[in-house]
């Protein structure tokens, strides 16, 4: 048998929000949720695992700081020891007060371009990519259920429209 | 649902659904500009090219082209380099630190502080790479191997730490800015008709990076703006603490200090926030979003002009007395001259227009008037500049020996290149208006149930 997928339309995040708590609770799996801006708490009424952008981000950062620390220590002590304004040269650790605000601003700049790349990945967004919204409207002022079904399309319409849904639409696959 | 106290005075006006919102923040972008915005763009067009001539007159003959002589060696280009760049300090700190602090009223003004912070760091970054005189071997300043030695930039030197700073600065806040324009680009694209007007829709399509408004994308997306905000913040913080040092790790009296960094920092805060006050009050009236900056966004702002403009009235005092105290006689002349020498002028500029102006604001008539606010903060721009030229120049000036006693006066390219940097930035600044969602409507999308006036009338 075919699956055939419907597009509950709602017009309130709270509505929506209720929504995917009682059709989750009858066991009916959600496929997606489109919104024009974030609604809190949405993520676990759907049962999505937390992310771990900030993860990235912390590993990243470890990885800006270590590399500057190579460079200044590599440019600094090894490769071409100068002697600047009186400041001990012979080892890093002695020289290293100086060397803190630019192993600060590397670990910024891995940490936070290093993480936007990362989340532009995961998210299949690139320049000139396209939308795989099924309707427009959800950047503006709609909010869109996505569910696979396959079987009693009457049942989960009803269900919908108990729940709130103000518009529904079919899909055959 | 974020809930919010009754007796807070709404943020957004008038009864807005989402769709008013969307039409509104897409309006100067579907619209046509009025007069308004023609004459300044045409005027600020004249200033910009007037900036590019003397720019270029500059790189052709060098940097004696500007009023510097051997005792004043550092005058306005520096002067308009930290003042850029501490006007770009509101947008990162309206967006990081306000989000931080879950502060809602900064939805409505963060997208364009961040645009006024990376078009006002873009004229910063301009002023040292003019001042290089040869600007095509600017890549030195980065450590690249090189067959010169190898001759490596030099980590202990404040100006290299401003080159990381600054690069850092600039490129995270246009990081920052992006990710949040990427729905708000979305919104745009999806309201172009391919057929009515297909060059927008691919404009903004190929903006949008494909954006859709997953669950799993939103949920990554705050995650993001948090961390974002999170790493902006400290980085605010040491951006205008590594300018001050330019100064303060040298030896010349009135700069060599320690109160150096936090007074630095304070004072982008103070002018950022005018900065952000004399453009809002304008756009909010030219592009129709009277809604959505209200006079509570403009007191707010002016609480935190009255809060930053006191503890840098603090600072100057605090300046004088150590001066006095350390007992060095070169730096009690310095800070002697500064007020009372020939250019107490300028130091009474500063002192009246960040001083003494911002107190004006204890009046809860002044601050919540538009007019009074926007007069204020012109004041306040105009002080923050005479502060770094007051720093720079009268510190120099009058230096060890009297014999090399002398005065600054600029030259007519001087005067282009700082004038031609304002044209410049508003050049920018109005485009960006007619082009870009001025308001991070997705984020303000969400609070409309708690803070819209309609809602709260409600309850």
């Amino acid at each position: 048998m075919s699956k055939n997928t419907l597009y509950g339309i709602f017009d309130c995040e709270l509505v929506l929000l209720a929504a995917v708590k009682e059709i989750r609770a009858n066991k009916i799996e959600i496929k997606e949720v489109y919104s024009p801006f974030p609604i809190h708490g949405l993520d676990k009424a759907l049962g999505l695992k937390e992310t771990r952008m900030a993860i990235t981000a912390f590993i990243y950062g470890c990885i800006g700081l270590s590399l500057a620390a190579l460079m200044i220590y590599n440019i600094m002590i090894i490769d071409w020891p100068q002697n600047i304004g009186g400041k001990p040269n012979f080892t890093f650790y002695h020289n290293m007060p100086a060397f803190i605000p630019i192993m600060f601003e590397c670990t910024v700049l891995f940490a936070a371009h290093l993480m936007s790349i990362t989340y532009l990945i995961r998210n299949g967004l690139y320049p000139g990519g396209v939308s795989d919204s099924p309707d427009a409207r959800t950047t503006d002022d709609k909010f869109l259920m996505e569910i696979e079904v396959e079987g009693d399309l009457a049942a989960l319409k009803d269900m919908l429209t108990k729940t709130g849904a103000t518009e529904i639409n079919e899909k055959d696959a | 649902m974020h809930k919010e106290s009754e007796i807070r005075e709404p943020l957004i006006l008038g009864s807005k659904s989402y769709h008013d919102i969307t039409k509104d923040i897409a309006f100067p972008v579907e619209g046509k500009a009025n007069k308004y915005w023609w004459i300044l763009f045409s005027l600020s067009l004249v200033l910009f090219l007037w900036g590019v001539v003397s720019m270029a007159y500059t790189i052709g003959t060098g940097i004696g082209a500007w009023g510097l002589n051997k005792t004043v060696n550092w005058a306005w280009d520096i002067t308009n380099f930290v003042w850029w760049i501490g006007i770009g300090h509101a947008g990162t700190l309206i967006s990081a630190v306000l989000l931080l602090f879950r502060q809602k009223w900064r939805m409505s003004i963060n997208r364009s502080a961040e645009a006024m912070t990376i078009f006002g760091v873009a004229q910063a970054a301009l002023f040292p790479l003019i001042h290089m005189g040869r600007p095509w071997l600017a890549y030195y300043v980065l450590p690249i191997p090189n067959q010169f030695g190898s001759l490596w930039v030099n980590f202990n030197s404040p100006l290299l730490w401003d080159v990381f700073a600054i690069s850092t600065y600039f490129s995270v806040s246009v990081v920052f800015w992006y990710i949040g324009l990427i729905p708000d680009f979305a919104m745009l694209r999806d309201r172009f008709d391919a057929k009515v007007s297909p060059m927008k829709k691919q404009l903004y399509s190929f903006l949008s990076f494909g954006w859709s408004g997953k669950a799993k994308h939103w949920q990554r997306f705050e995650e993001v703006s948090l961390v974002l905000a999170g790493l902006a913040t400290p980085l605010v913080f040491s951006v205008h603490s590594i300018v001050s040092m330019d100064f303060a790790t040298s030896i010349i009296p009135g700069w060599h200090t320690t109160i150096f960094p936090p007074y630095f920092v304070l004072g982008a805060l103070f002018s950022g926030f005018a900065m952000v006050e004399t453009l809002l009050i304008i756009m909010r009236k030219v592009v129709n979003m009277e809604a959505y900056i209200t006079i509570k966004h403009i007191e707010y702002m002016n609480i935190i002009i009255l809060l930053t403009g006191s503890l840098v009235g603090t600072a100057y005092i605090t300046e004088l007395f150590m001066s006095w105290y350390s007992g060095v006689e070169f730096e009690q002349y310095a800070f002697l001259n500064r007020a009372t020498g020939p250019y107490w002028w300028a130091y009474a500029i500063m002192m009246t227009c960040n001083v003494l102006t911002p107190q004006l604001y204890w009046f809860s008539s002044i601050r919540k008037s538009f007019i009074a606010t926007f007069i204020l903060s012109i004041f306040v721009n105009i002080g923050m500049w005479f502060e770094r030229f007051v720093i720079i120049v009268t510190s120099l000036h009058r230096d060890y020996l009297p014999s090399a006693w002398t005065m600054f006066s600029p030259t007519f390219i001087d005067i282009g290149i700082y004038l031609g940097t304002i044209g410049f930035f508003f050049v920018l600044f109005l485009l960006y208006a007619r082009t870009f969602p001025v308001i991070a409507q997705a984020e303000l999308k969400s609070i409309v149930k708690s803070s819209g006036s309609e809602y709260k009338n409600k309850k």
